[in-house]
């Protein structure tokens, strides 16, 4: 029997291209600040564990672990770090509690993606040693290649993916803590430099510096704690093939995993009519699409069509990426799943403001790991009336 | 509320060896084939896999974990990589745990795999980016240096010998002699050896330190009604915990580590523990320095601070002792490959307490074992209990 576990506090700072003012430790220190007064909590008396997300070669430190516990109130407490996304870290958050060892638990994701001056050259690391780091193949090439496979299987368009551009820098533009809204043509997306065919510049998302701190309760302590507990009713999280070759190209198996898994711990058969919204990963225009059709929004090669017909528009029957998404918040290397997450809780409170959904009360967020990944996870959140009746089934 | 049990159900791991002819994606893929042989599992039937592998900056790999995802056997399947520093090894099956006793899964595959030999010349190099970039890297620092700090403070602090000490080395790599799969035992070593090898950074010598390694380990988990249904000898995971200290190492007093104590506080009130002498049986405190073991057996409360030594030199801490301590040979005796170092500890409580140690077997059946390991800046301390 699994305990429930809910969100009772979120602390964001605002998504921005440069932040030359501020360490990634001060970030950190906002975004936590935030969330513990959001949540009513003194982290030193009250929370219990804190989980940290980040990636060596990112920080620019190795074993980045050594530098989170002080600015985030977790001194001489447990801390771990995970090398994964944002909601790995929620995951990992979420089994501490439910397995019992805590009631409050922090999790924490930060970007400072403006100090990273070689990025492409870092993720060039991340491939195969031996087999594929010999072609010297630019990340965004593999992306471009991956988008080509999909376009072909799937017959959706390049104009498909320019309207995700389009929809999700339109959304950014009500999001006061997005940097890049825009009110953009379908040409001008079409028409933007080609950076690898078919990917143009506006179909990639450009990075931004933040960080995101959550605070997770069981139920029992939740409700004490907030008013609007937003319950996690289902996680799931997979890995494909790591290396090129041996992964499935154009279908994102990862998210069709992470998505069944969360489904069957949340009790979704029919996510389209079960879940109202979703913020989704969209590092590069297609994968939005790509991710829709994994998580069982539509059938592989559908997403493209939905796109065109405005169904995951704001006014849509599956608003998709309302914040703006990565594209149009800017893309947090491994807290976009957080950020997901953070969009989530607000509309489900229904404290998004200018973004606000009418009538929502379970949204689905999912982060992707970036090429050469093949790593997602997925979390299903309800609002304070739909916590899963006698713990989650397997 | 009660909490699932969990217990051990399968162990492997390959030999520890200075440099390994294979990628760490096989090294990984050797240990976890194994460790499901032992009981007959096929990776079908497991749910879940964790990984744990220290610095990213040894292999120039970014992303490790994602890398060695398919080599450890998640191929399609939940997979996170969790990371502690040097206390990794002994989080991972942590990490594990909370994975079933959580209710989502019932099979959970922990592999911990590290290959420093790739880093050349020498893996100290890849700890120089460890320190603060600000504050500490233009000094050029490195572990041998800092820890030499840390072995001077202890000795200070309590007015020990290096003879006090060595003696932990010469315990330890005699151990490892009777391990398959060690780099370093050696049964004829002494406390002269080691007081005459090179100094590396004084008080530290070469056989104080335990030596670079590459390996692999890795562990099945398995929800009780899984593991009593699949295995004869389930070892339950009893008691865990954890605990990171201030990233100000400079600000805090090295002769004692105090997040070991908070750590092991965590894992015995877990495991009903109130009196860690009389109730635990088995030690495998983390020794990467030999001062180290001494310093966690305090921070462990099996000694009184400072009172380590004494009970070393008295046999209390041999393997046929009251309270064996490293009967593996430790990272000193079978070799120091970090994060799967650290494992190992687990795997050797696992096949001491099933009694299937072979000529490490402690006498005497123990009934209850303590792994822990020690990372980052001296800061972080991992504990886990676990009973037969």
């Amino acid at each position: 029997m699994t305990r429930n576990v809910a969100i009772v506090g979120i602390g964001y700072t605002s998504y921005r291209p440069l932040s030359p003012e501020v360490s990634y430790k001060e970030l950190m220190y906002e975004a936590a600040v935030k969330a513990y007064e959001d949540a009513g909590l003194d982290p030193r008396r009250d929370v219990e564990s804190f989980v940290t997300v980040a990636e060596d070669f990112i920080e620019g430190t190795s074993i980045f672990d050594e530098y989170v516990p002080d600015q985030i109130g977790g001194l001489l407490k447990p801390n771990v770090t995970i090398p994964g996304e944002g909601i790995h870290g929620l995951a990992t958050a979420y089994m501490q509690i439910a397995s019992g060892l805590f009631d409050i638990v922090a999790v924490e994701a930060h970007s400072k993606a403006s100090n990273v001056l070689t990025l492409p050259y870092i993720t060039a690391y991340a491939m195969d040693p031996v087999l594929n780091r010999p072609l010297r193949a630019n990340p965004v090439f593999i992306a471009g290649m991956e988008m080509n496979r999909y376009l072909w299987a799937t017959g959706a368009t390049r104009e498909q993916c320019a309207q995700v551009v389009v929809k999700n820098k339109r959304n950014a533009l009500y999001n006061p803590t997005a940097s890049y809204g825009a009110s953009l043509e379908l040409e001008e997306v079409l028409n933007s430099e080609p950076i690898a065919y078919p990917l143009s510049q506006q179909d990639i998302s450009a990075h931004a510096d933040g960080a995101i701190v959550l605070v997770l309760a069981a139920s029992g302590v939740a409700e004490r704690l907030s008013d609007v507990p937003i319950w996690i009713r289902g996680l799931g999280w997979c890995n494909d093939a790591p290396s090129l070759e041996t992964r499935a190209w154009g279908r994102a198996i990862y998210a069709e995993e992470a998505g069944k898994h969360a489904y069957r711990m949340a009790g979704i058969r029919n996510p389209m009519e079960e879940i109202d919204f979703a913020e989704i990963d969209d590092a590069y225009s297609y994968k939005e699409l790509q991710h829709l059709e994994a998580l069982g929004f539509c059938q592989f090669g559908e997403a493209g069509m939905f796109t065109e017909e405005g169904v995951t528009d704001v006014g849509g029957y599956l608003p998709v990426n309302v914040s703006g998404g990565s594209l149009g918040n800017g893309h947090l290397l491994d807290a976009s799943g957080l950020r997901a997450v953070v969009d989530v809780v607000l509309q489900l409170r229904g404290e998004a403001g200018a973004l606000q959904l009418p009538d929502v009360e379970t949204g689905l967020a999912f982060g992707w790991r970036g090429v050469p990944s093949t790593s997602g996870a997925a979390v299903v959140l309800s609002g304070p009336g739909r916590r899963n009746q006698g713990g989650g089934e397997r | 509320m009660s909490m699932r049990k969990v217990a051990v159900v399968g162990a492997g791991m390959t030999k520890f060896v200075r440099r390994a002819q294979e990628t760490g994606k096989e090294l990984s893929f050797e240990a976890t084939k194994m460790a499901l042989e032992t009981c007959d599992l096929t990776l079908d039937q497991v749910d879940c896999v964790v990984h744990g592998t220290a610095p990213d900056s040894f292999d120039g790999v970014h992303m490790k974990g994602e890398y060695l995802a398919d080599g450890s056997g998640a191929w399609r399947k939940p997979y996170t990589r969790c990371y502690v520093g040097g206390g990794t090894g002994v989080f991972t099956p942590i990490h594990g745990w909370y994975h079933v006793a959580s209710g989502l899964f019932d099979i959970c595959l922990v592999v911990c795999e590290e290959k420093m030999s790739s880093c050349q010349p020498h893996p100290q190099g890849a700890f120089l980016t460890i320190f603060d970039h600000t504050t500490e890297r233009p000094l050029e620092p490195n572990l041998l240096w800092i820890f030499a700090m840390e072995m001077n403070r202890y000795m200070h602090t309590y007015g020990l010998k290096k003879e006090d000490i060595a003696l932990v080395s010469v315990k330890n790599k005699r151990n490892a002699a009777d391990h398959p799969c060690s780099l370093l035992g050696d049964p004829d070593i002494t406390v002269e050896d080691v007081l005459n090898s090179p100094v590396l950074a004084w008080p530290v010598q070469r056989l104080d330190v335990s030596p670079v390694t590459d390996g692999a380990v890795a562990l099945v988990l398995a929800a009780e009604h899984v593991a009593r249904r699949i295995s004869d000898k389930p070892v339950w995971i009893e008691g865990v915990g954890w605990n990171l200290d201030t990233t100000y190492w400079t600000n805090r007093d090295l002769c004692y580590p105090r997040y070991v104590e908070k750590a092991a506080r965590m894992a015995y009130d877990m495991a009903g523990i109130t009196e860690p002498r009389k109730q635990i049986h088995i030690a495998e405190p983390y020794d990467p320095f030999d001062y180290k073991e001494l310093h966690h057996l305090e921070g462990l409360m099996l000694f009184d601070r400072g009172k380590a030594p004494e009970a070393t030199a008295l046999g209390i801490t041999q393997r046929d002792g009251d309270l064996p301590v490293c009967p593996s040979g430790g990272l000193l005796g079978v070799g120091n490959p970090i994060a799967a170092a650290g494992l190992m500890k687990v795997a050797e409580l696992f096949w001491q307490l099933r009694g299937e140690a072979g000529g490490r077997q402690v006498p005497g059946q123990p009934k209850r074992g303590v792994a822990q390991a020690w990372g980052d800046l001296m800061q972080v301390g991992t504990v886990i209990v676990m009973g037969a």
